[in-house]
């Protein structure tokens, strides 16, 4: 089956620091090309390198995990045990789900050999010798661009069992999913790579231990990945610096969807002022519409209101501080005419189609909630709903094997209370302020 | 059950490429998938033996992803993304266009079997929504508008 490729636009802003975007629309899917563009001289700097030195560079650059939850990658590196009877691997998770995040596909699409650089590091660093990329299976173009740039650092002899003429071994093998969400929790992909279904694990034993074939095994997602190579040639502390401090330090690809007049992903550094970045980066609202709410860091992640996001800075800190999370990069504007019952009702139609139902709060919860709201937005709910959703959401948050359930549970719980006053309005038979419900949701009340 | 010599040659490289050979099962289950359009009994059969699992196995593989289907689909599988990126941008509309012109709902194939129409979730293009999928081929920025060209360009394949 032949798939068609156009390539994805790009977009640009004065105020982006472009380190891992630095080769997009430069033509480095080629690896001449990557080369002289700096390509693959971390690789070389790397095994001249001690495994902890290279360790210790990346924990003080900061990096903490892009997919979403944020964890220090120095740190998830430096849990791998030294020595290990079976065999440790580097996982790469490209199964790019998280509704309003889509910039995985632009560093495969654009710079597919960063991410080979970066799982060559990455097994340096904690002695494996096998990494494995695992994309969605809808990014099939992608996985043809990679399986390609692969391919050429085969010929180059930058994999295999003599890389870079040092007399060490390292093998990549890229990997197709087929649809699912939930894949993209790391314990959850192992699955999945093994050919099971991606049900989550049972943690402890964390993969650091027990992974993959039941091997110690590195799992970052691709910008993590990807973010290595540069601070290895240039340093950990050049990286740090442009955040505002060694917790949220460097850059991110940040996704802006939903209502702005500019969307696109830019590259953005860390405690950047989300004012600057609705406004000015993003463009601002169209059609003369104001911002009603923002969306963070993917769908999984608690809403902010205007007020809010206009005072609020894209860092992990000024989120964990009001226990909340920055997430995974992907940014939703919402104007003022959307109706937030309409978007707490889409995100948990997602959620409950995306539950594998293995934990009954989850699995019971998501689609209780998403009848509820069903049943709200035509019209139907009552006062008492309105608990009710807080309570069940409450009670699936921090009760399930991995994060879907929180997932679902978090942004419900911020509009319902946040919002509050938009679910009244549909009390008492009245139709939906913003719109009349279709006949779709009619039927299914 | 006959595989085209190239599929043959991929099923060759996955089945012993893997530490273990059951991590070739899903790359398996969605090529052959791309070739015979289904996952027939015959094509589950024999996938089960290449991997050395049961036929039950594989349909409870198979029946996680959301990409497997083990009955026929149109030659032209469309796929609306209206996860809330899409949403906002209206990818509502584009369903509702593609369920008018196409004459299907949700999950339905065309008489021809030439389309068939899915309203599926994020499919990492929100930057650029709406988004629609035809098979693997990204389409961004979609309108109603868009999405007659889109769908005369694939039947137009079709009669060629």
């Amino acid at each position: 089956m032949k798939t068609l490729y156009t390539p994805t636009p790009l977009v640009s802003h004065p105020d982006e620091v472009r380190v891992i975007s630095k080769r997009f629309g430069q033509g480095a899917q080629d690896i001449d090309r990557y080369i002289q563009l700096d390509g693959y001289k971390a690789a070389r700097k790397a095994l001249d390198m001690q495994p902890d030195d290279i360790i210790n560079e990346v924990k003080a650059s900061g990096l903490r995990g892009r997919g979403g939850a944020g964890f220090a990658t120095g740190m998830k590196w430096s849990f791998i045990p030294k020595q290990s009877e079976a065999p440790k691997y580097i996982l790469v998770n490209g199964d790019e789900s998280e509704p309003a995040t889509c910039k995985d596909r632009l560093i495969v699409e654009y710079d597919p050999h960063a991410i080979i650089e970066g799982v060559i590091i990455a097994g340096l660093a904690v002695g494996a010798k096998l990494g494995f990329i695992y994309l969605r299976g809808e990014y099939r173009y992608l996985l043809e661009i990679l399986e390609r740039a692969v391919a050429d650092a085969y010929k180059k002899g930058f994999l295999g069992k003599n890389i870079f003429g040092s007399g060490r071994e390292f093998n990549i093998l890229t990997h197709t999913g087929a649809g699912a969400y939930e894949v993209g929790e790391e314990s959850a992909l192992m699955e999945s790579l093994e050919g099971k279904r991606g049900l989550p694990r049972l943690k402890p034993p964390f993969p650091a231990i027990k992974g993959l074939y039941g091997g110690p095994t590195v799992i970052n997602n691709v910008e993590t990945v990807a973010t290595v190579p540069p601070i290895i040639l240039n340093g950990g502390k050049w990286y740090v610096a442009f955040g505002p401090n060694e917790k949220n330090g460097g850059t991110r690809l940040t996704c802006l969807t939903g209502h702005f007049n500019k969307p696109g992903v830019y590259e953005l550094p860390l405690g950047y002022p989300a004012n600057k970045m609705i406004y000015e980066v993003g463009g601002g609202i169209p059609n003369g519409r104001k911002l009603k709410a923002l969306v963070p860091g993917g769908s999984s992640t608690f809403l902010l209101t205007r007020e809010e996001a206009e005072s609020a800075t894209m860092d992990y800190d000024w989120f964990a501080k009001r226990g909340e999370f920055l997430g995974s990069g992907g940014v939703v504007a919402i104007d003022d005419q959307t109706c937030m019952v309409k978007v707490a009702l889409r995100i948990m139609q997602f959620y409950q189609h995306e539950s594998c139902g293995w934990c009954i709060p989850c699995r019971e919860g998501t689609d209780w909630l998403k009848k509820t709201l069903i049943r709200f937005h035509a019209g139907a709910g009552q006062n008492k709903d309105l608990d009710q959703m807080l309570y069940l959401a409450n009670n699936m948050a921090g009760r399930t094997f991995c994060a879907l359930g929180d997932a679902a549970a978090f942004p419900t719980m911020s509009i319902i209370k946040k919002w509050r006053k938009e679910f009244e309005e549909h009390l008492d038979g009245r139709s939906c302020p913003f719109e009349t419900a279709s006949s779709r949701e009619m039927a299914l009340a | 059950m006959n595989f085209s010599p190239e599929l043959e040659q991929r099923f060759q490289k996955l089945v012993t490429q893997y530490p273990w050979k059951r991590s070739a099962l899903i790359p398996l289950l969605l090529y052959a998938q791309d070739e015979v359009g289904y996952l027939t009994d015959d094509v589950i059969s024999e996938i089960a033996k290449r991997v050395e699992l049961t036929e039950l196995e594989v349909r409870n593989v198979i029946s996680y992803y959301s990409l497997l289907r083990t009955k026929p689909a149109g030659k032209y599988v469309v796929q609306v993304c209206t996860n809330i990126s899409c949403m906002l941008r209206g990818a509502e509309e584009v369903f509702d266009h593609c369920r008018e012109k196409l004459g299907v709902d949700h999950k339905e194939v065309t008489r021809d079997g030439t389309f068939s129409l899915e309203e599926v979730e994020c499919i990492g293009a929100c930057s650029w929504a709406p988004a629609v999928q035809v098979n693997y081929d990204f389409h961004l920025n979609v309108t109603p508008q868009k999405m007659d060209a889109i769908l005369d360009q694939y039947s137009n394949k079709t009669k060629q």
